[in-house]
């Protein structure tokens, strides 16, 4: 095991670097960016990193994401506006190249939603690493709202050593009003119900993505963040 | 299937948990952290910081706070109390809050709602209403009318219509707070919170009234409530969030127990 280094909880400035870090871990690099786009939920992701002792750094700059060894893209609020802040800083292509090295990539919320090819919010298009579309959440019955704001049972689809520790009646929290519509089954790995059964956990390969928010998952959601933060990028 | 929620509200004065709130653990006197910390670890759905101080150059006091708060739990929180601009609730976010509760600004100025909404998302802003049992009438159709100031002030505005408004205006969650049974630990006043749970789409949270276990189990079933606040009954030693979830469960109600 690397030595971790310890950064204090609730850091307000931003860490800088990639190379002292690097040193501490020559031969696995468990260091994890984020991207930082101003899509909101960020400090959270790395407030969580750093509750389960994993070195976090957030950056904007596309030429240091795009060098990423392991790579979280959160998201909240508006896919259109995530998106075009994506495409007018380049970060969007600097995401692309880390999930073409086939490091490991983990979309959180509307950055999972963005792993698909299109989004009805706005609409936009995404970056099509996998394909399929998110489409709005529509449910019949009035007593549902929407909003799908809380904690729902995510049922594994098939293993994925993300989801590895979770059981069959465990919760995690959501909050949001679009649903991941992949066109391959094979890419669905968790679903929850909301009216209707929809895919909340998809990925390919060294990239996997989650509608649910880890980071406000307790230690559930922890745990999947540890795990992310040992994954090997391969699937099972 | 969603969980119903349990949610618990810490008032919180210059930083410190109000005196009105009696911890029977009294090492966690005062430090709203640790506080919420056990309640994290028991099982916690959710969890709401009141900010009741009266001081405006107190108020980075509460920013701190939240910080700290932020850094040890992992569940959603909110924040209200105070919250009079957009830049307090772009602050409160940073700081580490999941959502922030607009209440007697929003009321005096509703376009507060949809400038918040905007730079946060609806996701993250709740309206907080505190609402008073009156007679029906012209104005208030309802006769349930909205009022401020922790009660004290009449606005004239249906409780009912407000609710509608808040939702339009870009509320992603309304907090339903009767005044008539706030503090009287004899239940949520059902009728109102299933009105308004009923006219809205968005998440409804009952406030007001919890003293038993049959008081959640009333209001998040008969009361068509998303989500039932709790105070006292928490604080003071009373009932566990664990018990309380066991106590609905055991009932039927689909609540969270991993």
């Amino acid at each position: 095991m690397p030595t971790l280094v310890a950064r204090p909880a609730g850091a307000r400035e931003r860490a800088v670097s990639g190379s002292n870090a690097k040193a501490c871990y020559p031969t696995h690099n468990r260091v994890i960016t984020i991207v930082d786009y101003n899509a909101g939920n960020l400090r959270s992701v790395k407030r969580a990193c750093d509750a389960v002792g994993i070195e976090a750094i957030f950056t904007h700059d596309p030429d240091r994401v795009a060098r990423a060894e392991r790579l979280i893209f959160p998201g909240v609020g508006h896919a259109k506006t995530a998106m075009d802040t994506l495409v007018s800083t380049g970060l969007g292509e600097a995401v692309r190249t880390v999930v073409k090295r086939g490091m490991p990539v983990l979309g959180i919320c509307v950055g999972a939603q963005l792993v698909l090819e299109s989004s009805e919010e706005g609409p936009t298009p995404g970056l099509g690493f996998l394909p399929g579309h998110t489409r709005l959440l529509r449910v019949a019955d009035p007593e549902l709202k929407i909003p799908h704001m809380g904690w729902n049972n995510v049922r594994v689809e098939q293993p994925h050593p993300l989801l590895a520790h979770l059981q069959p009646h465990d919760e995690l929290y959501f909050v949001h009003s679009y649903y991941l519509d992949p066109a391959n089954s094979a890419d669905v790995y968790a679903t929850t119900e909301h009216g209707t059964r929809f895919c909340c956990a998809l990925g390919k390969d060294n990239l996997f993505a989650t509608q649910f928010h880890p980071e406000k998952s307790g230690k559930l959601g922890l745990a999947l963040l540890d795990r992310f933060a040992r994954w090997d990028g391969k699937p099972c | 299937m969603l969980s119903k929620r349990i949610i618990a509200c810490l008032d919180v004065r210059d930083g410190k948990l109000a005196k009105s709130v009696k911890f029977v653990d009294t090492k966690d006197i005062g430090d709203p952290v640790a506080k919420a910390k056990q309640y994290y670890e028991g099982g916690l759905d959710e969890l709401v910081f009141y900010d009741i101080t009266a001081s405006s150059d107190k108020r980075a006091i509460m920013l701190d706070v939240v910080e700290q708060v932020a850094a040890q739990i992992f569940i959603p929180f909110s924040v209200g109390g105070g919250v009079r601009a957009v830049e307090d609730a772009t602050s409160l976010r940073l700081a580490g809050a999941e959502k922030v509760n607009v209440n007697t600004a929003a009321v005096q100025d509703p376009e507060l709602i949809a400038r918040v909404a905007t730079a946060i998302g609806s996701q993250s802003t709740v309206l907080s209403m505190d609402v008073l049992r009156v007679a029906v009438s012209g104005s208030i159709p309802s006769g349930y009318e909205i009022v401020i100031h922790g009660g004290r002030t009449h606005t004239g505005i249906d409780a009912l219509a407000w609710a509608r408004k808040a939702e339009a205006l870009g509320a992603g969650e309304i907090v339903v707070n009767s005044i008539d049974a706030d503090g009287t630990r004899e239940g949520y006043e059902i009728k109102l919170t299933r009105m308004i749970a009923d006219a809205v789409r968005v998440p409804v949270i009952a406030s007001g009234g919890a003293g038993k276990p049959e008081h959640l189990y009333e209001v998040l079933t008969e009361g068509h409530a998303d989500a039932a606040l709790v105070a006292s009954m928490v604080h003071y030693g009373d009932y566990t969030v664990a018990a309380l979830k066991d106590y609905l469960a055991g009932r039927g109600v689909k609540i969270r127990r991993s």
